[in-house]
């Protein structure tokens, strides 16, 4: 059985359990108490994550940190297509390590900026938002010319991959942070291909894609 | 009125003249200098370390490090009052308005979360004083389709306050204690123009009821920071759970408030339609016009 050191409004958690949604995979979450608590920062966490971070899971007492590790690591282990990890294609795995890489920066900026405005993270905001665009513009154009090709995805498989998992709620919760996603046109379309995926779960601050806000 | 680097501040007294939640104490580093705004006031507070609560005014690129009672600042009056540090930068009342259950001494009193939200104080205070909204926005926990009536109730000023009486609605999970879905009964309460409260029964004491307050931190005219107050009788759940229900409705609401057009609150009962007829929404927007509220607001 699967553990997830888990806090619902974090996006790297929300990364898991998106993943294990999809995966239909079994796992119990343990709520730990991120903020107002920064119960992550606790002598008794250190124990679990000497980093003070989350996530963190243990499967069958094999413990790993680090949000995009272990989407690596659940994909690897837990769907048997191999799709979500494609392992076995040099080209896809190269590209899927690409955007795992290039999700590390929409964290760090956009992601960064939601902290920075929900919870008074003292960022420089104004550096966040300008490289959270940069990065945004730089995928808008690539999925722009992926759909060119009858492509879904950032990477060139047919189906999605964790980088895909990886980056979507930076992107998903960006307005949280101050930075519009108005003049991404592909990547509204791709959040919206994301979120029909099936097993597709939501995160606070996020609807599902077909009831969308009321009005 | 401006500052003395040319910004604009509130300068509205209705809205000036009032305490101001601006941390919870627990969460307040002692003996350190913390920044923020307030009304647009570049101010700053500090605990020292024998508890005592201080805050003054500073310029906006100030950095001083350390104070103490005896520092040559421009003070600002200051209150303690259920876990928060209140302040104000206008002459306020002689104190903040009371919650008699925050005595309780079986209560759990704690701040589930402050979150910054880019909304008007109004626009924020007339989401949480809103029930039609919780089957769309909050499934599955406050409301469910297809209960979606929201029965009529009363709204009614005492001494001064707004409050809604005999509210009621659906709802599955009323509260992380709740087990089953209940006919969930509400009373709200407006103690002041940017602090709302409700009273909702609850599912640990048939007699009293849990209350969750919203006291909001107006940093500019569509910036806040909204504390989450609790004050509930559940001695079973908690901490972490407690705040991770609460929390998540929190984060519901979020995208809702930040999304709505203009981000100030219109008192014009003819700018916006409202949706649902409701009434405390109305009643609200009337109170704000009759206190001659003009900050975080469109007035009428
Ligand atoms: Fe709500």
């Amino acid at each position: 059985m699967i553990t997830l050191y888990n806090w619902d409004l974090s996006v790297n958690c929300y990364k898991q359990r998106l993943l294990l949604s999809i995966l239909d995979v079994e796992y119990e979450s343990i709520p730990v108490d991120f903020y107002p608590g920064w119960e992550h920062k606790s002598a008794e966490f250190k124990r679990i994550n000497p980093l003070g971070h989350i996530p963190v899971i243990v499967d069958d007492g094999y413990k790993l940190r680090d949000a995009h590790a272990i989407l690596t690591y659940l994909a690897s282990k837990y769907d048997p297509s191999g799709r979500w990890y494609p392992a076995s294609d040099p080209h896809l795995l190269g590209e899927t390590a690409q955007w795992m890489l290039f999700a590390e920066g929409t964290t760090n900026t956009a992601s960064a900026a939601r902290l920075h405005v929900n919870l008074g993270y003292e960022f420089d905001i104004e550096v966040l938002r300008e490289g959270a665009h940069e990065l945004f513009r730089a995928l808008d154009e690539h999925l722009w010319f992926r759909e060119r090709e009858g492509l879904d995805w950032v990477t060139s498989s047919p189906h999605p991959t964790i980088a895909d998992l990886a980056i979507f709620p930076d992107v998903m919760l960006s307005e949280e942070g101050g930075i519009s996603r108005l003049d991404y046109p592909a990547i509204r379309r791709w959040t919206d291909r994301v979120r029909r995926i099936e097993g597709f779960v939501v995160m606070p601050g996020m609807f599902e894609a077909a009831k969308g806000a009321p009005k | 009125m401006t500052t003395a680097t040319g910004h604009a501040v509130c300068t509205d007294p209705a809205i000036l003249n009032q305490w101001y939640a601006v941390a919870a104490i627990p969460e307040i580093s002692v003996a350190q200098v913390h920044r923020t705004r307030l009304l647009d006031s570049s101010v700053a507070y500090s605990v020292t370390a024998d508890g005592e609560c201080l805050a003054w005014r500073t310029a906006p690129n100030d950095a001083t490090v350390t104070v103490d009672a005896s520092s040559q600042l421009d003070w600002l009056p200051t209150r303690t009052a259920f876990g928060y540090l209140w302040m104000s930068v206008g002459e306020p009342p002689p104190d903040v308005f009371e919650v008699q259950e925050s005595a309780e001494p079986d209560r759990r009193t704690l701040n589930a979360a402050t979150i910054g939200i880019a909304v008007s104080a109004p626009r924020a205070i007339e989401n949480f004083l809103d029930m039609a909204h919780f089957p769309y926005v909050h499934p599955h926990m406050l409301g469910e389709e297809p209960h979606t009536e929201v029965a009529d109730y009363t709204t009614e000023l005492r001494n001064g306050e707004l409050w809604a009486v005999d509210c009621r609605f659906y709802q599955p999970k009323a509260a992380v204690s709740s087990t089953e879905g209940v006919m969930a009964e509400y009373l709200y309460r407006v103690p002041s123009p940017y602090c709302a409260m409700l009273y909702k029964s609850s599912p640990g004491d048939a007699e009293r009821m849990d209350v969750i307050g919203i006291f909001v931190h107006p940093i500019s005219e569509e910036f806040v920071r909204a504390n989450l107050f609790l004050c509930l009788l559940d001695d079973v759940s908690s901490d972490t759970t407690i705040r991770r229900f609460q929390q998540t409705i929190f984060s519901q609401d979020k995208p809702i408030l930040e999304n709505q057009y203009p981000k100030r609150l219109p008192l014009d009962p003819r700018a916006e339609t409202p949706i649902r007829a409701d009434k405390m929404a109305i009643a609200y927007r009337r109170w704000l016009t009759d206190l001659g509220v003009t900050y975080g607001v469109i007035p009428a």
